[in-house]
C-alpha cells in the first residue's frame, strides 16, 4: 500500500472510531423492520453477473462495491457497516423480479443498487413499489418514468440528447442527420426525441432513420445508403456486440473521423475496449462522464478503481453513475437520520453530492440527477478528449413536445 | 429515390451493394456448411454449433494474445495459422463430444437436440469463466484492415474479400472431399444405407466421428473468420445459430449445393431489402419470403432424395 493509502486508512479508522462512539440506537433509525442492527446495515446488489448483460453490468457491480468499501472504511452509515447481499439477475427479466422480491421480503435490505437495462428495471418496478423498497438505478435511459421507489443516477434521454445535438449542429454547421440505432426501446425513444429536436427546434433534416436487430453484424447496406445520402452527421445508438461490427465496417468502408462527423450516445470507455480506439478515432460521444475528466474527485476515483480492479480496467459513464448510488443513499440516510424508506425518500429531493467524479450533482424532486453533458472525442488510445461541457441540466423525464 | 444522384454515384453504390450482398453470403455460407454436414448427413441437430464457432473465434483471440506477448514480429502472419489452429481445436473438441455424448444418441434425434443445447450452455459458461463476460476482439494484422479504393467513392472492404475467398475455398475443399475422396464415398454410403454400409465393411462409427468433428472444425474456421467482422462474447454463438439453421433448412438440409444456393439467396434478399426498406424491416421481409418459400416447398430448395440411417 502506498503512503497515501496508509494516511487515508488512518484517517478513515479515526473517523470510524469517533463515529462508533455513539451511533444512534437501532430502534430510532429503523422503525419498519429492515435488516439493520446496532453495528451493521444490509443492502442488496442486483445485477447480471452472468448472461448477455454481464458484459455491461460488471462495471456497475465493481463501482458500487468500491463505493460501499470506501463508505465502510470511513465509518459506515449512521455508524453502521454496510453488508452486501449480491444477487444475480442472470440477464433474465423474470429472474430480476424474483430476486428483487427475495431481497426485499426475506432479506429486508435497506436499499438495492441494481439493474441495467430498462427491461430489467420495468420488471422489478412493481415489486419495489409494492414492498416499498428503494432502488438506485445507474444507467442512462429513455425517461418516461418516475417512481417514489427509484433514484435514477444516470441521465434521462433529454439530458443526453438535446445539448449534444445542439453542440454538433452549431460546431459543425450540421443540417442533415442520419439516425441509426439498435432495435429496442431505448434507441427508439432516443431517436424519436432526436428527430423532434432536429426538425422542430434546429430546422434541420433527418435523411434516414434505421434500426437493426440487437446483435446484428452486417451493416453493408446501411453504410452504402449513408454514402449515398452524405449526411452532415451520423447520430448513432447501436449497442452491444453490434457496436464492434458497425464501427469496424464503417472504418473498412472509408468512413472515419477525418471525413465524417459521427455522434453517438452509446459508446463509453467500456465499448471502446471491444471496438478498438483506431476504429473510433475522431468520432464523438455524448455522455455525462468520461474517464479522462480532469478534476480532483475523478482523479481520486480513477486511482481507487484501478487500485482495486487492475491498471487495465476502464471506467465508462454507467460505471461512474453506479458509483454515485451508495453515496447518494448514504447522504439521504444521514440527512433523514433514519433508514426508513419513507424518510429517505422525503430527504432525497435537493440532496447534493460534491464528491461525485463527474463533478457536482444534485437530486431533483423527480428523483433524477441534475448533471452536465460532455462531448468527448475518441482518441486512438481508447480515451476521450473532452471538448465541451454543458451547464448543469435539469432532468425532465416527461419532456413536452418530444413524445 | 434515385433521381437526385449522378449516374457515377449510383454505379458505385450498386457495385458496393452487390459486394455487401456477396460478403453476407460468404458469412452465411461459412455458418451453414458445418451444420449442413452434421444435420444433413447424420441427422443430428447440433444446437452447440454456434458455440463451436465461438470456440474458433476465441482460439484466434488466444493466438493473437500469445503472439503479441511472445512473438510480436510474427504479428502480420499469425492470423492465417490461427485459422488452421481454430480448425484443429474445434475438430478435436468435436471428436471428443461425439465420443462422449453424440454416439449414444444417434437413434434419438430429439434427445440430441436437448443434449447439444445443454452442451451449448456449458460451453457458454466455460467461455465466461475463462475469458470473462466482456466481448473480445483479437488484434488483426494491418493488411486485413481498410479497403481497396478502386476509384473515388468506390471502396471494397478487404476483410469482406478475405472472408469471401475463405468461404469459397472451404466450400470447394469440402465438395472435393465429399465427392472425390474415399472417405466421402463412405460417408455418402453410410447416409444412404447404414446397415448395408456396415455389412460391406465400412466402419460407420468412425465415419460418424470424423464427419462430426469435421463439421465442428468448419464451424471453427467460420468463427475464426468472423473475428474480422465482429467481436466475440460468451453468447456470440447463440446469435449465429439462428442464421445457420435458416441457411440449412432453407437449402434442404442435405447437400452442399443447397447450402450454397440458400446462403446466396438469403444474403442477396436481405441485403437488397435492407437497402430499400431499413434494417429491421429488411430482416422481417427476408424471413417472410423464407417462410412463404418453405410453405410452398417444405423440403427446402434442394431436398435429399434418400433419407435414412
Amino acid at each position: 500500500m502506498s503512503r497515501l493509502g496508509h494516511a487515508a486508512l488512518a484517517v478513515a479508522l479515526l473517523a470510524a472510531s469517533s463515529l462508533r462512539a455513539a451511533p444512534p440506537p437501532t430502534s430510532e433509525v429503523n422503525t419498519t423492520g429492515l435488516a439493520v442492527t446496532d453495528t451493521t446495515v444490509t443492502v442488496g446488489q442486483l445485477h447480471s453477473a452472468t448472461g448477455t448483460m454481464a458484459i455491461s453490468e460488471t462495471g456497475s457491480i465493481q463501482a458500487e462495491q468500491l463505493a460501499i468499501d470506501q463508505i465502510n472504511a470511513a465509518g459506515g452509515v449512521l455508524g453502521r457497516q454496510i453488508k452486501v447481499i449480491k444477487e444475480d439477475g442472470a440477464s433474465d427479466w423474470p429472474t430480476f423480479a424474483e430476486k428483487a422480491k427475495k431481497l426485499l421480503v426475506s432479506d429486508k435490505v435497506g436499499t438495492v443498487f441494481g439493474c441495467w437495462t430498462s427491461a430489467s428495471r420495468k420488471a422489478v418496478l412493481p415489486v419495489f413499489e409494492k414492498e416499498n423498497g428503494m432502488l438506485y438505478y445507474p444507467t442512462f435511459y429513455e425517461g418516461l418514468e418516475q417512481s417514489k421507489n427509484v433514484i435514477y443516477t444516470g441521465q434521462e434521454a433529454t439530458q443526453q440528447i438535446l445539448a449534444g445535438i445542439d453542440w454538433i449542429a452549431k460546431e459543425k454547421k450540421a443540417k442533415t442527420f442520419y439516425l441509426v440505432g439498435s432495435d429496442y426501446i431505448w434507441p427508439r425513444t432516443s431517436m424519436k426525441i432526436a428527430r423532434k429536436h432536429i426538425e422542430n427546434v434546429l430546422k434541420g433534416t433527418v435523411v434516414g432513420e434505421e434500426f437493426y436487430a440487437l446483435g446484428s453484424t452486417s451493416f453493408g447496406s446501411l453504410i452504402n445508403k449513408i454514402k449515398l445520402k452524405k449526411p452532415d452527421v451520423i447520430y448513432a445508438a447501436v449497442v452491444g456486440g453490434s457496436n464492434v461490427s458497425f464501427y469496424k465496417q464503417l472504418a473498412a468502408a472509408g468512413i472515419n473521423g477525418t471525413k465524417q462527423t459521427l455522434l453517438t450516445i452509446s459508446v463509453t470507455e467500456d465499448e471502446v475496449l471491444g471496438i478498438g480506439g483506431e476504429n473510433l478515432a475522431g468520432f464523438y460521444s455524448a455522455m455525462k462522464y468520461f474517464q479522462s475528466l480532469d478534476n480532483p474527485n475523478n482523479k481520486e476515483f480513477v486511482a481507487a478503481f484501478k487500485a482495486k480492479y487492475g491498471a487495465a480496467s476502464v471506467i465508462g459513464d454507467v460505471t461512474q453513475a453506479g458509483y454515485l448510488g451508495p453515496w447518494l443513499w448514504k447522504a439521504a440516510v444521514e440527512k433523514a437520520g433514519s433508514f426508513d424508506i419513507d424518510k429517505i425518500v422525503a430527504a432525497s429531493p435537493d440532496l447534493e453530492l460534491k464528491t461525485a467524479p463527474e463533478g457536482y450533482v444534485k437530486l431533483h424532486p423527480n428523483h433524477h440527477l441534475w448533471s452536465k453533458l460532455r462531448i468527448g472525442q475518441w482518441q486512438k488510445n481508447g480515451q476521450a478528449k473532452v471538448l465541451y461541457e454543458s451547464e448543469l441540466l435539469e432532468p425532465n423525464p416527461f419532456p413536452k413536445g418530444y413524445q | 429515390m434515385f433521381s437526385e444522384y449522378t449516374t457515377e454515384e449510383l454505379q458505385n453504390i450498386f457495385m458496393m451493394q452487390g459486394f455487401s450482398g456477396l460478403s453476407l453470403f460468404s458469412v452465411l455460407l461459412l455458418m451453414g456448411l458445418g451444420l449442413a454436414l452434421i444435420f444433413g448427413q447424420m441427422g443430428v441437430i447440433n444446437m452447440a454449433h454456434g458455440e463451436f464457432m465461438a470456440l474458433g473465434a476465441y482460439t484466434v483471440y488466444f493466438c493473437s494474445t500469445l503472439t503479441e506477448q511472445y512473438a510480436p514480429a510474427f504479428g502480420p502472419y499469425y492470423f492465417i495459422c490461427a485459422i488452421g489452429i481454430a480448425f484443429l481445436v474445434c475438430a478435436l473438441v468435436g471428436a471428443l463430444v461425439e465420443f462422449l455424448m453424440i454416439r449414444h444418441l444417434y437413434h434419438r434425434p430429439l434427445d440430441t437436440l436437448l443434449a447439444t443445447w445443454g452442451l451449448s450452455l456449458i460451453m457458454q459458461q466455460t467461455y465466461r469463466s475463462l475469458f470473462g463476460a466482456r466481448e473480445v476482439t483479437p488484434t488483426l494484422p494491418e493488411w486485413l484492415m481498410g479497403s481497396f479504393n478502386l476509384k473515388e467513392g468506390l471502396d471494397i472492404p478487404i476483410n469482406g474479400v478475405f472472408v469471401l475467398c475463405l468461404a469459397l475455398l472451404v466450400t470447394f475443399v469440402m465438395i472435393l472431399f465429399m465427392y472425390k475422396s474415399k472417405f466421402g464415398l463412405r460417408l455418402r454410403a453410410t447416409v444412404q444405407n447404414r446397415k448395408m454400409s456396415s455389412a460391406v465393411g465400412i466402419n460407420t462409427g468412425k465415419v460418424d466421428r470424423v464427419a462430426f468433428s469435421l463439421g465442428c472444425g468448419i464451424a471453427g474456421i467460420a468463427g475464426a473468420a468472423f473475428t474480422t467482422i465482429g467481436s466475440t462474447g460468451p453468447d456470440s454463438g447463440s446469435r449465429y445459430i439462428v442464421d445457420a439453421f435458416l441457411v440449412v433448412v432453407f437449402g434442404g438440409a442435405a447437400n452442399m449445393l443447397g447450402c450454397v444456393a440458400s446462403a446466396f439467396g438469403i444474403a442477396q434478399a436481405q441485403s437488397i431489402l435492407e437497402f430499400f426498406l431499413e434494417g429491421t424491416k429488411g430482416k422481417v421481409a427476408t424471413l417472410l419470403v423464407i417462410v412463404v418459400a418453405l410453405m410452398l416447398r417444405p423440403q427446402g430448395l434442394f431436398p435429399s432424395k434418400v433419407r435414412g440411417h
